[in-house]
This record gives structure tokens, sequence and C-alpha cells, in this order.
């Protein structure tokens, strides 16, 4: 049955709304397959503005890699703006994807792909746009499997009855494996209809169908157990892992959008993963272990990916680059073929030392040299420790200086607020480095307008990180220890002046703290917010705290928890986490054994990376069958860094 | 009157850069169409100087702290309109067949936008002989009768006021004096099955810029036209105004005479010029 494009009903909506070129698809490698001839489509929706979504790796590679696939269709949908939601309804038209614009509702899969706890309202929108029952629970055959993956995915409880399936990890191959079966059961006749399917989805273990599981509370409001409810379903729900990521060299072409977005370059992820050890990093934890692309692959997908988009930048991503075996000969290679081409290099999530400032140089050989950003995360030595990321003042000192010799003039260094253990002082010493690095540059350059400007964001305890039983700081001792670190820097004669800072206030991270390790009860709460007019919660325009906490408030009036106790509150050992029965191969003895080193403060053990150090039994490798890849010598212990 | 960066009088489209290697000027004619015409003039910069990349098209770079392809564009479309006619001039760093840059920049570039002209620039002022444009705007769900009614309300006015929210914030201005010509193409309203008005106009470029849409607002002012649907506007020509035939010449004429072989430019200026006194361009050019 052939299925008609909303396009003409759609034209006639785009005079009247911001930006109507985000919506109309037509990019420079997108795909238009026919419909009629695929056997499983899928609709790809990144649920935020087309402007953020369009740069997102996961979907673009997904996009592909489905689309390569005979048989089988891939399009793209994004989050549409409260203006055009609006006319969409006026005039009953349902959300579409951008490549065909042919109705959400018409696909098999939507998948959705959630970087962030905040983009769970736009879900609703779209499921609602879309004619989808919000609650999978409503959903008969004639719907699409309601799919999510990514970050945020790892604890999917507060948006729970709304997804239909849940996958963790690497997407690539999961994806070809779904639709595999997707097509199977298709041929066989699609016996037992929706539930069915589920359940085989279910039963390979590798994909997580929320209501097949009973939860149980006890009588303070803590979880008491997780039970499958049907017999084939897993108590446990894996990860994926993608290994050898030289065999996926994908985005191949990549999207090159019209309208403009937040990132304007071609991204080949250069390795994934990351065994650092930063206690509240999420991404370091669920991501392991590290995966490397080799210097050769980088360089042909480098190669393809310009020429097929005509982008001006190559951006190097990983979630710390400079650790990457081979990053001398990666960067130095790209910055040969490249010289003369006004072709642009950037890391954006990278550690330096001295030697790291000689690979920024490399990578402005051509280029303006206007600002590095450093992220010791921790004001104190001790923050430091706490939070593992082990860079002592002398480290910070001498690389910041080693980049104001270079001709840097610009410093950033970001922090974090509301950390485990913090007190006032440990947010004060963020002044205190920040005057030592002017004072140094200032002697080192003999000038000066040297700039540093201090960036902070407030701590969200994640889950599967050890700090996931962590109480998160209120928001009045976040904002009230922004204050004194903005006084302090205020009142300083000689230095303030050249110091700048940012923060945000405290109420948006508790409202991610509430999402990030909330339960099922949540998803009320998130419905109650959607109703009450709450969309696209990650931008600070559109966001209510107030419209959160009176929808925590009402529904779960007749619950013993409240807003506090999902944030505020420290988790004990035995508490049953809603995320438990997920598995990213993390070890939960270990968890909580890191946790407990990082509570002794000045004295808080140290783990080093087992890229270069004995393995420290996070439970990752053995649990998920998987191995460190590396191409190269092991690599040193840097600071982070990301040239501007 | 809007215009592209002015750029210093060169002859045969040729001059040399700082490093000493030959450049070229080429003007190049694009359309917008279809979904593109949604595109805003920004997006559209970006869409050109990736595909000179992908074209590999050697397009000169701007010295200093951060080099920038030359391109200039003059009298670009606003958002949400088609446009058969717009312009822009670009420095390309070593010389380049033409019609190969045409070829390889269509191959370039994402459906509905596409390059109708390439020739190199042979006079300066171009951007001068910009001075009218000629619209087609059609009016779906609306009947040529009351089209007609609007147009002779609208022609008949001393002045017809009309408010658009710019930059500056929200500007009142008269759009009558820039209108040349406003009528009703009845022919092509009446071979459609469905009520539709197509209306042809022909604006002189004034400051403020009287837009296809500012026109459509006072139509709909002056005379209570309503619209079913959102009209849909497309630029069909740009460039020197000739009054007596009522037309619109051919802004690149004078370069593209100039390339064929054995032409000479009589004036750099003579192109701007000869618009000007209202006798057509192309016959400033000897050697035709």
């Amino acid at each position: 049955m052939t299925v008609e494009s909303v396009f003409p009903q759609l034209e006639a909506l785009l005079p009247h709304v911001q930006k109507p070129i985000q919506y109309v698809g037509g990019e420079l490698n997108s795909v238009v397959k026919e419909w009629d001839d695929a056997e499983v489509r899928w609709a790809l929706m990144y649920p935020d503005a087309y402007e953020v979504g369009v740069p997102n790796q996961g979907v673009q590679i997904l996009y592909e890699i489905l689309n390569e696939r005979e048989g089988v269709l891939a399009e793209r949908a994004y989050a549409v703006w409260p203006d055009l939601e609006k006319l969409m309804r006026e005039h009953g038209v349902p959300h579409f994807t951008v490549d065909s614009h042919r109705p959400l509702a018409a696909f098999d899969v939507l998948g959705v792909s959630f970087a962030s706890e905040m983009g769970y309202t736009n879900l609703l929108t779209a499921l609602d746009l879309a004619g989808i029952p919000l609650h999978a629970v409503d959903r008969t055959d004639e719907h699409p499997i309601v799919l999510a993956g990514g970050h945020a995915m790892f604890n999917p409880e507060p948006i729970a009855d709304f997804l239909d399936a849940v996958v963790l990890g690497d997407g690539e191959e999961i994806a070809i494996a779904i639709t595999e079966l997707i097509r199977e059961f298709r041929r066989e006749g699609s016996p037992g209809g929706r539930d069915e399917l589920l359940s085989r989805l279910a039963a390979t273990g590798g994909v997580y169908v929320p209501k097949f599981y009973d939860v149980t509370y006890l009588p303070d409001g803590r979880i008491e157990k997780y039970v499958p409810n049907r017999p084939g379903v897993p108590w446990r729900v894996q990860k994926h892992t993608v290994m050898n990521l030289d065999d996926w060299p994908y985005p191949k072409n990549p999207i090159v959008p019209i309208a403009e977005s937040v990132h304007e370059r071609y991204s080949v992820e250069i390795f994934r993963g990351c065994t650092r050890g930063c206690r509240f990093c999420q991404a370091g934890m669920i991501t392991r272990p590290v995966r490397e692309r080799s210097e050769k692959a980088i360089a042909a997908m480098v190669d393809h990916g310009l020429r097929s988009s005509g982008f001006q930048e190559v951006g190097l991503l990983s979630l710390s680059s400079a650790d990457h075996s081979q990053i001398s000969e990666i960067t130095k290679n790209l910055a040969d073929r490249y010289e003369g081409t006004h072709t642009g290099l950037s890391l954006p999530s990278t550690r330096v030392d001295a030697f790291n400032i000689d690979l920024a140089n490399e990578l402005t050989r051509n280029g303006r040299r206007s600002g590095l950003t450093f992220a010791p995360e921790g004001g104190s030595e001790r923050m430091r420790r706490v939070i593992n990321k082990m860079v002592t003042e002398e480290d910070l000192i001498r690389t910041v200086t080693a980049a104001y010799a270079a001709g840097w003039r610009q410093v950033k260094l970001y922090f974090m607020c509301g950390l485990p253990t913090e007190e006032d002082a440990d947010v004060l010493a963020i002044a205190d480095l920040a005057r030592k690095v002017i004072k140094t540059g200032r002697e080192v350059t003999g000038r000066r307008d040297i700039r540093c400007t201090v960036s902070i964001g407030g701590f969200v305890p994640k889950p599967h990180t050890p700090f996931q039983w962590a109480g998160q700081a209120p928001h009045e001792v976040v904002d009230s220890r922004l204050r004194k670190l903005r006084d302090a820097l205020r009142s300083d004669r000689e230095y303030g002046k050249s110091i700048g800072l940012r923060y945000h206030e405290g109420r948006p991270s508790i409202i991610e703290g509430l999402l990030s390790r909330g339960d099922r009860r949540l998803c009320r709460v998130v419905e109650r917010v959607w109703r009450e007019g709450g969309r696209f919660d990650g931008w600070s325009e559109y966001f209510s705290y107030e419209r959160w906490v009176k929808a925590v408030e009402e529904e779960l009036a007749d619950e013993p928890v409240d807003l506090d106790w999902y944030t505020v509150r420290e988790r004990d050992a035995d508490e049953v986490l809603p995320w438990d029965h997920l598995d990213a191969g993390l070890d939960r003895e270990w968890l909580w054994q890191d946790w407990q080193d990082a509570l002794h403060g000045e004295e808080a053990v140290e783990v080093d990376d087992c890229r270069w150090s004995p393995c420290y039994d996070c439970g990752v490798c053995p649990s998920m069958g998987t191995q460190i890849q590396t191409h190269g010598v092991p690599g040193r212990k840097l600071l982070p860094l990301s040239v501007v | 009157m809007r215009k592209g960066a002015e750029l210093p009088p060169a002859l045969e489209g040729a001059d040399s850069l700082s490093n000493g290697s030959q450049a070229q000027r080429l003007r190049v004619r694009y359309a917008k169409r279809h979904r593109m015409r949604f595109a805003s003039h920004r997006d559209i910069a970006r869409v050109l100087e990736r595909a000179l990349r992908r074209a590999e098209v050697p397009v000169a770079f701007s010295a200093g702290f951060s080099p920038h392809p030359k391109i200039s564009y003059a009298g670009a479309a606003p958002t949400g309109v088609a446009s058969e006619a717009e312009y822009c001039e670009l420095t390309l760093a070593e010389p380049m067949d033409p019609e190969r840059v045409r070829e390889r920049l269509n191959a370039a570039m994402p459906d509905g936008i596409a390059i109708l002209d390439v020739v190199p620039a042979a006079t300066s002022g171009w951007a001068d002989r910009l001075e009218a444009s000629e619209w087609r705007i059609e009016l779906p769900g609306v009947g040529p009768d009351d089209a007609e009614a609007a147009v002779a309300a609208f022609l008949a006015a001393e002045q017809v006021e009309v408010e658009r929210l710019t930059k500056k914030g929200r500007r009142r201005f008269d759009v009558r004096p820039a209108v040349f010509l406003l009528d009703v193409a009845r022919r092509a309203a009446t071979e459609r099955q469905e009520t539709y008005a197509i209306l042809r106009l022909i604006v002189r470029h004034t400051t403020p810029v009287v837009r296809p849409d500012d026109v459509v607002t006072g139509l709909r002012q002056i005379a209570d036209l309503a619209l079913p649907a959102p009209a849909r506007m497309t630029r069909l020509a740009q460039g020197p105004l000739d009054e007596d035939s009522g037309t619109i010449a051919d802004p690149l004429a004078v370069d593209a005479a100039a390339a064929r072989p054995g032409a000479t430019v009589v004036s750099a200026h003579a192109g701007s010029a000869a618009a000007r006194s209202g006798s057509g361009n192309v016959s400033a050019v000897q050697g035709l």
C-alpha cells in the first residue's frame, strides 16, 4: 500500500514558521528509497530541533547502514518547533520524516535516539502528532514499534510506558539484527502480532521490552524487584558492543544540511569507549572498552567524507581524542594532506599536556589560535582526587603556560559544581586556579591581554557510574557556591578583569537528575508536564522548573516519594536501582567499591587507565566478551583540552 | 538598492591575486526552485561554498585572520520565494572554463538549486544593473476576476502603505511607487481547472526593497483580497529595466558578449550606463 507524502499540506504551512528550510529535506547525501519496494521501514528520530539533531552521528550511521540494505528503508525525523506544531494540529498534518515526508505512523519501526533526558517531552509531541498512542500498551498491530536507544536509555524507566523496546549500546549490529528479525516475522505472516514480535525481540537478550517486566515497590517507596512477566524474557538485558571499528566506516556520506546546524563539519569517531575512570562520567563507563579506529581507516574516511560533503572542517571525535595511540600520526598526516586547502581540523574532546600543545599547534598550522579549553572538572586537588580526574595544579599551570607561550590568547577552564563531598572551599579554589593561570600567563607572554574563561556546569549523578548512589547537591547549595565564586572573582582587582565566569543556575540540573535516576512512576510526571505544555526542555527559553515541580507534587501525591527522594537522597548499597536489570557490563561490586574509594577525600584511591596499567576488574570485558583494541604505543596521562 | 561588494573595474574577467597567480572572476546566474525556495540567503551561501569544494572549483580565498571564499552576492531573493534569476560573482584563484564550472557546480548542488549561466566578468558595476525584478505571483484559490479588481484598485491608488517586520523592527512604507507593472495573466489562470490567479509584477529596486509579498499585502489591504492559501512567488528576471518595452534585460549580456571571440568592450561602464539611459545594454558592445 502506497503511503502518500504529506508535503503538499506541510508546504502550505511553511511560509508561516521560523526557518522553514529545516523541514523540507533534500539535503546532499539524503536518501529516498522506493516505499513499495521495502519490506522493513525505519523512521529514525532525533527528539530535538533539526539544527541539533542533523549532525548526530548515531542517526547518520544507522540511516546509512539501513539504507544500504536491500529491501530496507530508513528516513529521518526531528522535533518540530512549537510554531509548526500548532499549525500541524490546526490543519491535521501528522508528524513526518524530512526525507519523503511520509507520516511517522506508516513506518514499521520508529527509532528514537536519546542523548539526553531533556528530550523526553519531545517524544510525546512526536507520538501525539503522529497519531501513535502514547502508551505502549494501547498500540495495535497497525502502529510502529517505538524503539529507543542512546546514552540516556541506560535508564529508560522514566519513559518506559511510552516505549515498546529499548536497545543499549552500539546500534550498528543490533539495528540490522532487529531488521532481519522483523523481515522474517513478516515473511511468516506476522503470527501472533505485535506481542509475538516483541517477545522474539526480548528473547534475544539484547532488546529490553519494558512492558514485559513487572515492578514492585517497598512501603518506603524503594523498588522491591523487577520480574519478567512472560516466558522467554531474560532477567537482565545486555548492551551491544561493536568490535573492529574499521569494519564500520560510517558515516561514509554525511548528510549536508542546507539549514545551519550546530556542527558544520565531517566528524569521524576515532575511537569508542574511555577507560580513564572519571567517576562522574557516564559515557566513559557505559561505552567500554576502548576500541580504536586505525590511522589508515581514519584517513580514508576523511578523504571520502570531505569529497562527498564539501565540508570545510573535520572533527576527530571520541571521549578523549588525544588518547588515541596514533594521534600524532593522525593529526600530522591530516594537517599535511590538507595544507593550503582551508580545511580545518578539530579535536572537540581532548586531554593535553605540553606534548599536546604541540598537537594543538599542529591543528592550527594555518589558522588562528584563539582559544583552548581544558577540563580539570574539580577546582581543588582534593576534589579532583574524589572524581578520579588526576591532574595536579602543576600539570595544569605548566600546560596552560605552554599554550600562552605558543601564541594562544584565551584559555577556557571547565569545571563542575555540586560534586560529592564538595564544600565551598573546593569551588572557591577555582578562583585561585584561574588567578594563577592569568598570573603565569602574563609572566610568560609579557602581555596583559590574555584571558581565561571559567565555565561551570552542575553535576548530575548518572546511572551506571560510581556516583549513581550519591545524593545530588540541592540547587540552593550549587547557586550559593557559584555566587561566592562570582563575588571572589569580581572583587579581585589584579586579575578579576581577565577572568570570565559562565554558569547556569542549579534548578534545571535537578530535573535532569530526576529523569536520570528516576523510575517508572515518573512516566506520569513526564506525561503531565507534556500535557501542560512542556516542550524542548533542553532549551532554557522553553524549560519551566515550576511546571516540573508541580507535576511531581501532584502526580506523586499518593506515593511515599518526592523530588528530593529522587535527587538529593543518597542510596544504600542494597537498594534496587531502576536500571539494575540493564547490563552495561560493569560489575556492581566494583562500582560500589569505587564509590567508597572516592569518599576518602585527600586519601581517595586513584584508579589508573587500564590501557597502560593492569586491569582493575570493572567487569565489562569478561561479561561482554570484549577487549581493548588499540593500534600503537600506549598513551600518556594528559589533561583534557579542546581547540576553539 | 542592495548591492554586492564593489570590485575594482577589470577587463576580460582576469586579474592577478596577491600571490601573483592568474585570477578569474565569474558571474553566475542561478535558480532556487521548489522546496529550496525555503532556504535563506545564508543557507544558499553555505550550499554554494560547499558545492565549490565538492566540485573542486578553485575559488580564491580572502587573506587575513579568517580566510573566506571570495563570493559576492547581489539582490538575493527573500526566504520562501523561488527565483530563476539570482546572481553572484566568484573569484577563482586560477582560470577555469565557465561552462565546466557550471556543469561541475550543478553536479554538486542539492536538487532545487541550479546554476543557469556562468560568464567571465568583463564589466564593472554589475550589481548596479540589477535595477528591477519581474515576479510571477501565483494565488491559489483566488478567482481571476477578484484578482483583476484588486490589481485595478492597487494601480489606481496614489500610495499603498504596508507594514513589514524588518531587522530594525516594524516598518511602514509605501510600496506603490516601486511598482512599474502589475497585471493578471488571464490566460494562464483560465487554463487551470481550479480557481487560480497568476499575477505578473515588475518592481523597481528601491530602498527599502519592495518584495512581492509586500505587494500581495497591499492587494489584501486595498481590495480586501482574501487568500485561502499562501501565495507562491517566483522571480523570473532581474536586471536593467527597459521602460518603453516593459521588459527586463539580461544583466550579464554585456559580459557574455565580451566573452565571445573577437568582442571588445567599449567601456567598462557601458552596461549600466546604457541601462540607465533606457536604450538597452547589449547595443553598447561592439562586435555583435
